[in-house]
């Protein structure tokens, strides 16, 4: 799937794009139209008319944190189920009509959100409506598509997870940086528990959210903004508002205490590598201001290659292969703030460590300069204006905010909000979240090393 | 393979992707050749500086930013033996000093003037790219001219990029997918410069000097077998100018060794035994070259086989009805020295060998049978359509799908003229492909459990 391309050294800074609300926008910016359906269904409609193109997506207000206990990875196995075909349209008849148009399609599901996507010629839109809408309320799910659809989902997991090392470490991390909050539990699920996953389970979260008054739909690309709200209107709007779902209120996080790490021993890890997460707000729990400062905060620390962990590990010390900071702002609940380093030649990773923890302990006791905000902030807007080049990549950004919360207001004023950010306020979310007595660290290492 | 020895490995988007559990995963090590399509309503000027410099701009202001993609013929065959991995170090290089600025001058003044740029080497040739804000425009491509012509290749930067990449060669030994795919490629390609490691060996990186670079750069950086795309905020006069800055003052032709075309060494089983939850398969096929009169033919038949959709029969058969894998596929790859058609898969351990036996079956009747009419008709309609979507939807993808029309020298028309290629094909056509393509005995490769030899 693509995100925003040119992402290679600057990933860290287009991880952005993705991960905190963004707008642009200059003053030739497209005009975005945002209305909601009587069913409850939120629009929102970014016209882009460069090329003959629309992206068109589905997004439902319920991912893996939403779901009930001991069903880890339901609402990833039903994103796969949504392709089963419907009452309407038999399994398989969806794909085949996108592929038969040139379309392009998937599906992702994570913490807060699940999403569906076509990306077709603006003539097929209506079409994908349809096809969409249908299988919003007339799945058919049958025992025959259940087995095989989660050994699938077996395989999956075990590309992604069982057959890579970093990241079983990194789901034990999460596990254990989270206490309480369902974010301790992988997107994909445990396994054990997803070979438990039945029809019923599937019946049930279908039943529970997917309606109109639980998704957001987004439309880019070469369309007219009437013609859409008239578009979906007509076909969204048929379908009756499901009942009023519960807020999402999940378990919160006790208040942590403890230095924890998490060591993981693989033959097939050859350079040792460590990661350390703390609890930090996402732009839906801080207090004003202070997410757009962790974001700050994160591109100052270890942003990109101007960044001090990369100018000062990488380029000054030598110790490091590949070093930096993130933070992932955009999340319904509390989210995490991370570090990550690994050495390079005769370099130990506790060295790699103790530099890291020593430009946070910088940055706590001194905090940062006014020219390294400057330049922070200058990134981050020129981002922007790179961001609206990619039509998918801007349907994402709204789709992600407002489903994790925010509204198409906060999209509009993030640039605004990113201005005002201060050094002092860079400082203060240093201090107050990036508490050594609360982390919880990762080590990934060599089979000989221990 | 990528140069970016500087990618933050575990930064957001390889955390993204953890996050967001998409459908479909991309099958490794396949490229699919770039087909345009009549709906593909992009105006295309062909623009020649003073210098003789070529490039094909579109020309679109919706966007305040400009977005240049340039290729030099030569990548890591290039590299002379003993020196293996010259190619994609230099590539890591670009923003490391050029001109009067050393490295951490010259990334400052990128950062103000906002400009993104990247160099990286595939085996055939070396590729850079730029995007700029259009009011940087100017400030962008004058660093773009020093780190064209005038890299430094200072000893610290050398070293430092040096280690990064040892850092992930010493990863790679440890990978058994990527052992395996290494053992692979010597099977196949024996002794050819496609058996070799882009990015080298530790040894082989360690021996490379300052005065390599500035060797290798002055051969391959050239006029003559320069390509270059640009689409976004800029008229042509003005390009012109800024092409004539970039790189009017390179020498007219490349010093480039003569690598010979191989077949790949078909009929093997390679196995690489390794206690792993997941089996990978890969088969390789023989291909065929992008002028080939079958080329057409035999793409339509790789997108009913395995192409990217949720409707082709490797998708039905293996993941769709068994739930074998989570993705499978096939590709043509068509590289300057050698063609291949490869399909592939990642299955469980313990049925490694149904997936293998489903996949020869699914691959045998198209070769015996061909496909269906609907098929044919399905496949065309789609290939038609797909181009703009997955060609069309940013500058950065129109430049790289015009650069990629350049290299494969197939006409500045050549949009006008490939939906009659495709519309032009016949189910016999389709069936001659699949015959002369897939009833050839595949050099197979297993990752994974070890497997019985191949009958």
């Amino acid at each position: 799937m693509k995100f925003i391309s040119g992402a290679v050294r600057r990933s860290a800074i287009a991880a952005v794009f993705m991960t905190v609300p963004v707008t642009a926008f200059s003053e030739q910016a497209p005009t975005i139209d945002h209305f909601s359906l009587d069913n409850g269904l939120e629009v929102v409609v970014i016209p882009d008319r460069r090329a003959p193109v629309v992206t068109h997506m589905l997004w439902y207000k319920v991912g893996s944190a939403d779901e009930d206990p001991g069903k880890s990875g339901i609402a990833h196995f039903f994103e796969h189920l949504m392709f089963k075909g419907t009452a309407n349209h038999g399994p398989g008849e969806f794909s085949a009509r996108i592929a038969d148009v040139g379309g392009r399609e998937n599906a992702f599901t994570s913490y807060d959100y699940t999403a569906y996507f076509q990306q077709v010629a603006p003539s097929e839109l209506r079409t994908m409506m349809e096809f969409e809408a249908d299988r919003m309320t007339n799945l058919v799910l049958t025992e025959e598509v259940i087995g095989p659809e989660r050994d699938v989902i077996i395989e999956e997991r075990n590309s992604r997870v069982e057959s890579d090392p970093s990241s079983l470490l990194s789901e034990e991390v999460s596990a254990t940086l989270y206490q309480n909050h369902p974010y301790r539990i992988p997107v994909i699920g445990w396994m054990h528990e997803i070979k438990q996953l039945n029809r019923e389970d599937a019946i049930d979260f279908y039943k529970r959210y997917y309606a109109p008054n639980n998704a957001v739909l987004v439309v880019a690309g070469d369309v007219d903004t009437a013609e859409v709200r008239e578009m979906a209107t007509d076909i969204y709007g048929a379908i009756p508002r499901g009942p009023d779902l519960e807020e999402r209120i999940r378990p919160t996080e006790p208040e942590q205490n403890t230095k924890r790490t998490v060591e993981l021993t693989d033959a097939r890890v050859a350079v040792p590598s460590f990661s350390k997460r703390w609890v930090v707000p996402s732009y839906r729990t801080a207090e004003p201001g202070e997410a757009e400062a962790l974001d700050i905060l994160s591109e100052v620390l270890g942003g990109g290659i101007r960044s001090r962990i990369y100018q000062e590990l990488i380029v000054k010390q030598g110790i490091a292969s590949s070093a930096g900071a993130y933070y992932q702002g955009t999340s319904l609940d509390d989210t995490s703030f991370g570090v990550w380093g690994s050495p390079r030649g005769d370099a130990t990773l506790e060295q790699v460590e103790t530099a890291i923890d020593a430009e946070i302990a910088k940055i706590v006791a001194d905090g940062v300069t006014e020219e390294e905000v400057e330049k922070a902030k200058k990134r981050y807007l020129r981002s922007m204006i790179f961001a609206r080049d990619d039509q998918s990549g801007m349907a994402r950004i709204y789709g992600a905010a407002l489903t994790t919360g925010s509204t198409v207001e906060d999209v509009a004023n993030w640039t605004d909000k990113i201005r005002e950010v201060t050094p002092a306020a860079v400082q203060q979310a240093a201090k107050k979240y990036l508490d050594e007595r609360r982390s919880v660290a990762g080590y990934l290492l060599p089979q000989e090393s221990k | 393979m990528m140069a970016s020895t500087k990618m933050q490995m575990n930064s957001g988007l390889s955390r993204l992707s953890q996050f967001l559990a998409t459908v479909l995963l991309a099958v490794a090590f396949v490229t699919m050749p770039a087909i345009l399509s009549a709906r593909a309503a992009v105006d295309i000027q062909e623009v020649k500086s003073d210098s003789g410099v070529t490039a094909w701009l579109v020309e679109d202001y919706t966007v305040p930013i400009v977005t240049v993609r340039f290729s030099f013929k030569g990548g890591s065959t290039q590299d002379p033996a003993g020196k293996e991995g010259l190619a994609n170090l230099m590539t890591g290089l670009f923003d490391e000093g050029a001109g009067d600025l050393d490295s951490d001058a010259f990334q400052e003044r990128l950062d103000e003037v906002g400009a993104e740029m990247r160099f990286s080497a595939t085996r055939d040739s070396i590729y850079g790219e730029m995007r700029m804000l259009a009011e940087e425009r100017e400030n962008a491509f004058e660093l773009l001219q020093l780190a064209v012509t005038s890299p430094r290749f200072d000893q610290e930067p050398v070293d430092r990029i040096r280690g990064q990449i040892n850092t992930r060669i010493q990863r790679d030994m440890r990978d058994p997918n990527s052992l395996g795919m290494e053992k692979f490629a010597q099977a196949i390609y024996g002794d050819h410069p496609y058996a070799r490691r882009s990015d080298g060996t530790i040894e082989s990186l360690g021996s490379i000097t300052t005065d390599d670079l500035h060797a290798f750069h002055k051969r391959i950086f050239a006029r003559g077998k320069l390509n270059v795309a640009v689409v976004g905020a800029i008229d042509a006069e003005t390009l012109k100018n800024e092409l004539d800055r970039v790189f009017g003052s390179l020498p007219q032709d490349p010093d480039l060794t003569k690598i010979d075309r191989i077949q790949p060494k078909l009929g093997q089983l390679v196995n690489y035994p390794y206690d792993l939850p997941q089996a990978t398969l890969q088969f390789v096929y023989p291909g065929l070259e992008r002028e080939d009169p079958e080329f057409f033919p035999a793409f339509i038949m790789n997108h009913v086989l395995g192409g990217g959709t949720f409707s082709s029969r490797l998708f039905n058969e293996v993941r769709e009805k068994r739930g074998l894998a989570y993705g499978v596929g096939s590709g043509l790859q068509t590289s300057d020295y050698a063609d291949a058609l490869i399909i592939g898969t990642s299955t469980r351990a313990d049925r490694a060998q149904e997936a293998l036996d489903v996949l020869r079956e699914t691959i045998a009747k198209v070769a015996d049978e061909g496909i269906t009419d609907e098929e044919l008709a399905t496949a065309k309609t789609y290939l038609i359509g797909a181009y703009p979507i997955n060609n069309l939807d940013s500058s950065t993808a129109v430049a790289s799908t015009l650069l990629e029309l350049q290299r494969d020298k197939l006409g500045i028309d050549y949009i006008d003229r490939r939906v009659g290629y495709i519309e032009g094909v016949t189910k016999q056509q389709v069936k001659d492909a699949a015959q002369r393509l897939l009833t050839a005995d595949p050099a197979i490769l297993v990752v994974g459990p070890e497997m019985p030899k191949a009958e």
